[in-house]
């Protein structure tokens, strides 16, 4: 065979894989929720990143003529009973949700991906004590779990929050993972795997892992905006940060009584802010579920 | 054809939205099927005959929709009727019959409770729809029609279920059955009941059915009139038995060449294919749809589209060159070079594989199933062995078995070049790891979809022959090139590649560790015929190349009878039947042989009696006592042995040498009973 003629084959087999790439793209463009979504998540995003630089205010500044003062010109989202300023404080709180959010996510990923695998593949008696134990923590509500492991560790922090959280995820991803991998394992590649001598190890993680993906990401998305929720909710009951920093759930904690005297406006900013990240992640789950017909 | 007729399609034109884009599906199918009159319409897979079956009900999936054309019920356009009008004539007139009967059934609800619904929907009381149900089953040769009634769908084998299902479907007195594959997933001897059932239906009740089906053969046997279907386009249509003996178009003619039949062997004969794949979705065609495929294509052909032409008596096709289609030049030269022996003509007789007293018990709800019960076989260097017999009778289990990939119960005895290998993989050395390997049924289980073509053999070689990652990638580029797969497709995932080539990947992964023996386990049952043909040829060649033997595992018998120098037939995980396969095939043969071979609808049309089993296969965990297939023998009753049959198991006897039957029933005495 010419060289020549594979290389031009090989184009077009190419050109057939950017095919498909390019009218699943067409059709993710297409699509709202999904278009939608990702509009909302870059523009989070970008404010994670250069929030200190957008925002008119530090976190921390303080003005004690201008407490409680209603949203104006001046503060846009108003100012809290410190004289902070809401605006500011809830973009430069945006990076440590999603960093937190993000990490507690991949860890959770990670974790309960791996446990599912070994679960699926082995079968048998491991399988059932490690899903009967899965069970187990997941029967306890994520919250309590939650409070009392930051309670145990003696000291919040973003890290322990991080690590717990991402300990909680686990079993869901675990669960889901397996149930895929139960599959996975009946379909005959895994045999044909066995009849070249291959390790274990090997068929875990360069045979099956591949072919779980899929449903792994969607489950990524899905924990993802769990976590959000989760990680505002811990700050909101005051396990999830230090205190004074930057937070969205913190910043609603911590100005929530003033509602009654109606200053609403510290508290309703970041809890849109919260709703806003939440929706357009399950948005961008919903869109690649459609598209990639999942 | 004086009366209107039930379905007419007038020029029907479908399309799919596939990724944002509409694909054309149908191209302009015109069609009409008489009242009363059986229509068959075949093709290969992705042709348009499901979407056909489909849009005579107005039933498309979502992405779906007429693009153009008529669909004339009894002379009423459907195209044009309101959601109401279509979903009354499919409750009173249209039924349909579809390929899984299980899953076209609600698996909740007791049949009878399905079954009466569709009386109550035609206006009967509640008692009266009962009873009318349990009619209907009788009607559909039911025995136990009130225990029948009181089970959920999962508790019936195939068989019975597609009665069901038919039942239901002839609830309404439908004018016109929709059957889409309705046989396709029952075994031989199962499929030929439920199709001698709808012969006899439809002479009572004067149904006109739409029979879709790839099956040439069963066609053959159920059709007045057959359509044949390429790439959405009705490419030929007349009387069946004109169309079959004498084909017009010459995609019928090279689909007629490429099936084994008739006594083809690999040794003298081989099948011919048809070039090229067919097109993808949607393709946009200014000329025929079949010309970059046709051996006589001109340059008319690939400008303009061919009208239907008539040629006589309703037969028309839609080609240029009919008149030329039967002479048309072969795709592959019609015989062998050199016959199997010759080449390993050193080797010839040795013994490469001995199986003995393989058993494989596996415990289920605390009952022991004995899915393989001490199976003994030889195969020699260089030979092919075919394995028959209907599902559950082991076949997949054996193959486990020898390889390791399950491991088998003790006593049993795989011995290898003489070597006496250990029943589990892992105790297994690579080298006899490699000396025997498998081809799946199924390409799409059987490759990574997430691994590149040549990093999938590339590691077989790695691993089976200990060379560095550089000298396998060559080797497994070598060895693709040798099967006919393109250098350019080497980088391509399984998922961009067809069916045909996926499963040459698949056999070039076989060969990589340059096997001994390799087990073929349906390895053509879910591709096309005429790709079908061109895998068979690709392992004769093999075979004749490399001496490599092969276990050969298929539930199409003449697929087995061309391609194996000696056929083993099973039953219930026991060997009934042993030897070289024209014997086999020859006969005579043993009972339950002789019910299989008889079951299978020949294309050819010519009538053989049909030699039924009794009753279903039972349950492999509560196996009849005596001899297993007693309670169904054909060949039992008169035999004066009966009382022998139903008390002791017979053994797999040399009832002339080379020749093994499990049979108490003497040899002449069956030959004598088969002859007449």
């Amino acid at each position: 065979m010419s060289n020549v003629e594979s290389v031009n084959s090989v184009v077009r087999s190419n050109a057939e894989r950017k095919q498909i790439r390019k009218e699943r793209l067409a059709l993710l463009r297409k699509n709202k929720a999904f278009v939608v979504g990702t509009t909302i998540l870059f523009f989070w995003i970008v404010l994670a990143v250069f929030g200190e630089l957008i925002a008119p205010y530090a976190a921390d500044e303080m003005s004690f003529e201008f407490t409680g003062m209603a949203p104006s010109s001046q503060f846009w989202f108003g100012t809290d009973s410190l004289g902070q300023d809401v605006f500011s404080r809830v973009l430069i709180g945006t990076r440590s949700i999603l960093v937190m959010s993000f990490s507690a996510t991949i860890l959770g990923t990670i974790v309960g991906a791996s446990i599912g695998l070994a679960s699926g593949y082995f079968k048998g008696a491991l399988d059932t004590v490690i899903m009967r134990l899965l069970e187990a923590i997941s029967a306890i509500p994520v919250l309590i779990i939650a409070l009392l492991a930051i309670a145990a560790v003696g000291g919040r922090s973003p890290v322990i929050t991080v690590l717990v959280i991402g300990f909680v995820f686990a079993p869901n991803i675990a669960r889901t993972v397996r149930a895929t991998v139960l599959g996975e394992t009946e379909l005959e590649y895994v045999a044909a795997a066995r009849l070249r001598a291959e390790r274990t190890p090997h068929i875990l993680f360069r045979e099956v892992l591949p072919n779980v993906l899929p449903p792994i990401i969607v489950e990524f998305t899905v924990r993802l905006g769990y976590a959000i929720f989760a990680i505002a909710t811990l700050s909101f009951l005051g396990a999830g940060v230090e205190t004074g920093s930057p937070n969205w759930g913190m910043q609603i904690s911590e100005n929530w009584s003033s509602i009654f005297s109606n200053t609403w406006w510290p508290t309703l900013f970041p809890a849109l802010a919260i709703a806003s990240l939440a929706v357009c992640i399950n948005l961008i789950s919903d869109g690649l579920l459609e598209v990639f017909e999942i | 054809m004086s009366d209107t007729p039930i379905l007419e399609l007038q020029d029907l034109r479908v399309d799919y939205t596939v990724r944002g884009i509409d694909r054309e599906v149908l191209r302009g199918i015109s069609l009409s099927i008489a009242p009363g009159e059986a229509y068959g319409l075949v093709g290969e897979s992705g042709c348009g005959k499901s979407t056909a079956a489909y849009a005579a009900m107005r039933y498309l999936p979502r992405n779906g929709k007429i693009a153009g054309g008529k669909i004339l019920f009894d002379g009423r356009d459907m195209t044009t009727m309101n959601n109401d009008e279509v979903s009354e004539l499919r409750r009173s007139a249209i039924s349909m019959v579809y390929q899984n009967p299980i899953a076209a059934m609600n698996p909740t609800i007791r049949i009878g409770h399905q079954l009466a619904e569709v009386f109550r929907m035609g206006g009967a009381t509640k008692e009266e729809s009962f009873s009318k149900a349990e009619a209907a089953l009788a009607r559909v040769q039911i025995a136990d029609a009130p225990r029948v009634m009181r089970r959920y769908p999962h508790q019936l084998s195939g068989g019975m279920a597609q009665r069901v299902v038919i039942a239901m479907a002839l609830a309404s007195n439908p004018r016109l059955l929709v059957m889409d594959e309705p046989t396709t997933g029952l075994d031989a001897t199962v499929e030929a009941e439920v199709l001698d059932l709808v012969r006899e239906l439809r002479r009572e009740t004067g149904t006109a059915v739409l029979f879709i089906s790839h099956n040439l053969g069963v066609i053959r046997h159920m059709c007045d009139r057959v359509g044949v279907l390429y790439a959405g386009s009705l490419v030929e249509q007349g009387e069946t038995a004109t169309v079959l003996s004498n084909p017009s178009h010459p995609y019928t003619v090279g689909l007629l060449r490429c099936i084994p039949r008739g006594g083809l062997h690999k040794n003298t004969d081989r099948l011919d294919t048809i070039s090229g794949t067919p097109p993808p979705l949607g393709q946009h065609f200014d000329g025929c749809v079949f010309a970059p495929r046709c051996a006589l294509a001109e340059d008319k052909c690939t400008t303009n589209v061919p009208e239907m032409i008539n040629i006589g008596n309703g037969h028309i096709a839609r080609c240029f060159k009919h008149n030329e289609a039967s002479g048309m030049p072969r795709n592959v030269e019609s015989v062998t070079v050199s016959p199997t022996r010759n080449a390993s003509v050193q080797q010839k007789g040795s013994q490469l594989l001995n199986i003995d007293h393989l058993s494989k018990a596996f415990t289920q709800d605390g009952h022991t199933v004995h899915v393989v019960n001490d199976v003994s076989l030889r195969v020699g260097v260089g030979e092919t062995l075919g394995l028959v017999g209907e599902s559950g009778a082991g076949k997949t289990t054996i193959a486990k078995l020898i390889l390791g990939l399950t491991g088998s119960d003790s006593g049993s005895h795989v011995e290898l070049n003489g070597k006496d290998l250990a029943a589990t993989l892992k105790k297994r050395d690579v080298a006899d790891v490699g000396a025997m390997q498998i081809v799946f049924q199924n390409p799409d289980q059987a490759l990574n979809r997430r691994h590149s073509v040549t990093r999938i053999v590339g590691r077989a070689v790695q691993k089976l022959r200990g060379l560095s990652a550089e000298e396998s990638t060559n080797r497994a580029h070598d060895l693709l090139s040798g099967m006919r797969v393109e250098a350019s497709l080497h980088s391509a995932r399984p998922s961009q590649l067809s069916g045909g080539l996926k499963q040459r990947v698949a056999i070039s992964r076989a060969f990589a560790g340059a096997p001994q023996l390799v087990v073929c386990d349906e390895p053509t049952s879910a591709l096309d015929v005429s790709v079908q043909a061109t895998i068979l040829n690709l392992l004769v060649d093999l075979q004749k190349q490399d001496g490599t033997s092969f276990i050969f595992i298929s539930h199409d018998l003449g697929v087995v009878r061309y391609i194996s120098d000696k056929i083993a037939v099973l039953y219930l995980g026991r060997v009934v039947e042993f030897g070289e396969a024209d014997v086999v095939f020859g006969g005579p043969h043993h009972p339950y042989t002789e019910a299989l071979l008889s079951s299978v609808p020949n294309i050819d049309g010519s009538v053989r009696k049909r030699i039924p089993l009794a009753g279903s296969v039972p349950s492999p965990s509560n196996p009849p006592t005596g001899c297993v297939l007693n309670p169904r023998c054909p060949r039992m009753a008169g035999s004066g042995v009966e009382g022998l049959c139903t008390t002791v198991e017979p053994e797999l006897n040399e009832v002339e040498p080379g020749h093994f039957m499990r049979c108490h029933i003497p040899l002449d005495q069956l030959r004598v009973s088969q002859q007449k």
